[in-house]
């Protein structure tokens, strides 16, 4: 009866702790591992090393889905909404920007954004599936919380590789 | 009441500083009944359901032009169970802070036939929808700017399933408040 009784409470502490990160998770910030190397040197500088980087991923940005070229954000892929990427907005709406491997000029549409990876060589972005609806960003990286000797904020970069390439 | 009085005993057995550490755990605790409930009010709103308000003519007759206050719920669209038919609240792919009620035609893979403007002609196109994508278009085809404007959207937009309308009826008295006779 005891037994029953601690684990009882033992699982209602989870279960409040579980909620409440969860509730801050979704609406402030949390802190994600980035996987693979396309947003070298940013993140992973050193590829497939021991230790991936955490990033700090602040969710307040969702209410006005107001961005800046050169944010890094987190995003569902349009190919696979179970799937969330990191990459940089190098483009907004109403921008134009040179499509690679071809001379056409794109106009990003309303409501859309072009993202790239800082490690162009080996990304899959904006160049290959095309602009992105914002609705499918999740949040903006800010800073590097992980591994200690790589803390600090995310530069806001901007690069004009889009009108030049 | 009795509480008070045992918190009372406490409060002069333990001397000044017991009084400060009572009053904080008092404190703690009211602030965490009341972080509780904002933690369970997002979650439900989040990831079970909740009411909306949707209007606009572009899911007529299904829905009304001036307001409908309909019940979504969250889980589906998590676990990939919607479908065909369903209707289902979206973010719009024109402006993120917008959410939408559309029905889905076609999921990816599906080809789907449709008219491109029934207002100016019957023409008609066929598109197959790719991977990871939705076709949506609002039930009126005649008002509603959907995936045939803007073309199939990414399943990641998609919010909640609308679930079930809300009808409330009241009696009004059309002669202001007072007798209804």
């Amino acid at each position: 009866m005891g037994t029953q009784n601690f684990l009882w409470n033992v699982a209602k502490k989870y279960f409040t702790f579980g909620i409440i990160g969860l509730t801050i998770s979704d609406r402030y910030a949390s802190i994600l591992p980035v996987r693979g190397s396309s947003m070298s040197p940013t993140f992973n500088p050193h590829g497939g090393s021991l230790t991936d980087d955490y990033v700090l991923v602040e969710k307040l940005c969702l209410e006005k889905y107001k961005f800046s070229v050169g944010d890094v954000v987190v995003f569902r892929s349009p190919s696979d909404y179970k799937e969330k990427h990191i990459k940089r907005i190098t483009a907004l709406p109403g921008d134009w920007i040179r499509t690679p491997y071809s001379n056409d000029i794109l106009t990003i549409p309303e409501g859309h954004c072009w993202v790239v990876g800082d490690n162009s060589a080996s990304s899959l972005d904006s160049r290959s599936f095309g602009p992105i609806p914002l609705g499918l960003v999740q949040g903006r990286a800010t800073h590097i919380v992980w591994p200690p000797q790589r803390m600090g904020k995310v530069d806001r970069k901007i690069e004009l590789e889009g009108l030049g390439f | 009441g009795t509480r008070e009085g045992v918190e009372c005993r406490i409060w002069t057995s333990c001397g000044y500083m017991g009084k400060w550490k009572i009053l904080a755990k008092a404190a703690i605790e009211r602030t965490a009944i009341v972080a509780k409930f904002i933690c369970l009010y997002h979650i439900t709103d989040s990831y079970l359901f909740s009411p909306t308000i949707v209007s606009g003519p572009s899911m007529l007759p299904t829905l009304n032009m001036t307001g409908d206050v309909i019940l979504a719920e969250y889980v589906s669209h998590r676990l990939g169970k919607v479908g065909p038919g369903d209707v289902v609240l979206v973010r719009s792919p024109e402006n993120p802070r917008k959410t939408i009620s559309k029905r889905i035609v076609g999921m990816e893979g599906d080809t789907v036939t449709y008219i491109v403007d029934p207002n100016f002609s019957l023409r008609s196109r066929t598109i197959l929808v790719p991977k990871g994508h939705v076709w949506i278009q609002g039930d009126n085809m005649y008002a509603s700017k959907d995936s045939r404007h803007y073309g199939p959207i990414p399943y990641g937009l998609i919010l909640g399933k609308v679930f079930c309308r809300v009808i409330i009826s009241f009696v009004w008295p059309p002669d202001g408040f007072g007798a209804l006779g």
